[in-house]
């Protein structure tokens, strides 16, 4: 069976790239649903995305009030069970607070919106998000966000590296993050959370199509989920 | 009773917001050391006893109110 896998884009009040995310992985050959965020199950899909925005606001600290949404609880069982999720910017704020990645993300050093294309480096091409790159594949795809210094402490970081779950890093220095960190996986590999905005670069004439390896990655993994699942 | 919740960026932890806020405190002219910059939660908590509402407190704080990687809290409780 070849058919488009179904990707899950929760939507929650205050997300505002849903639907770039959903166009995006429709061009990359999965079926997107928009999922809203007071449902309390996920359709039958085979991955789900994070999309980027800002979600309630971001009340009291980015990520921080979605957590708790209807829907958070569904994705939380799905990545679980192994299914694939993938948090773009304000998604991995979110999958952060929620405890299914590790880390934080905060202000950036600057304080100020940081809205541009960046240079990145893929750490480890070994993972269901990045399997179409090359070890050590510089990207560029862009970031727009105030809150994209992520920090976690001494330790935890040495654990990440170890352990190989920093996934893309800054080839430069953006927003002071620990170690340049721009993605990262959880321990299982399944779920993933980066800053830069990959549905923003999947066309040439967006000025990179370098975001694409990351989002037909997870429409293969889809792709494998769906066809494993029937 | 009333609780008030300050949260502060822990010790050591890199605060962006403090240091814009210091560096215009100086240029205002003041003479200052350090500043940091974190924010006060005021609720109003149905539990009239106060190692109840201190409890119930402490569980807003560790599941919403602050994130323990990066903040620390202190609770104050008075009468309502």
């Amino acid at each position: 069976m070849n058919e488009a896998p179904r990707i899950a884009v929760v939507v929650f009040p205050g997300s505002n790239d849903d639907r770039d995310a959903a166009w995006a992985l429709g061009a990359l050959g999965a079926d997107p649903v928009l999922v809203w965020h007071a449902e309390p199950e996920l359709p039958d899909v085979a991955a789900v995305v994070l999309p980027g925005g800002f979600s309630y606001g971001d009340y009291l600290r980015c990520g921080a009030i979605a957590r708790f949404s209807p829907a958070l609880g569904a994705v939380a069982r799905f990545a679980a069970a192994g299914g694939p999720v993938l948090g773009i910017c304000n998604g991995f704020q979110i999958l952060c607070e929620a405890g299914l990645l590790p880390g934080v993300l905060r202000p950036n050093v600057s304080l100020s919106f940081i809205c541009r294309d960046v240079p990145l480096t893929v750490e480890n091409a070994a993972t269901i998000f990045t399997a179409r790159c090359e070890p050590e594949q510089r990207l560029t795809i862009p970031v727009k966000n105030g809150e994209g210094c992520w920090f976690a402490d001494p330790a935890l970081y040495a654990e990440l590296e170890a352990r190989g779950q920093i996934v893309l890093r800054y080839a430069e220095p953006v927003n002071g993050s620990i170690g340049d960190v721009a993605g990262i996986v959880d321990r299982a590999g399944n779920v993933m959370g980066l800053m830069p905005h990959p549905e923003h670069a999947v066309d040439p004439l967006l000025g990179s199509a370098d975001g694409a390896l990351i989002l037909a990655s997870l429409v293969d993994a889809a792709r494998d989920r769906s066809a494993a699942v029937v | 009773m009333r609780a008030t919740v300050l949260v502060r960026p822990k010790e050591g932890i890199l605060d962006p917001q403090g240091q814009a806020v210091e560096e215009a405190l100086r240029h205002l002219g003041f003479h200052i050391g350090q500043a940091r910059v974190g924010r006060v939660v005021d609720l109003e908590v149905a539990a009239t006893d106060p190692a109840d509402a201190r409890a119930e407190v402490e569980r807003m704080c560790s599941q919403l109110l602050a994130n323990p990687l990066i903040e620390s809290y202190e609770i104050e409780l008075e009468p309502a």
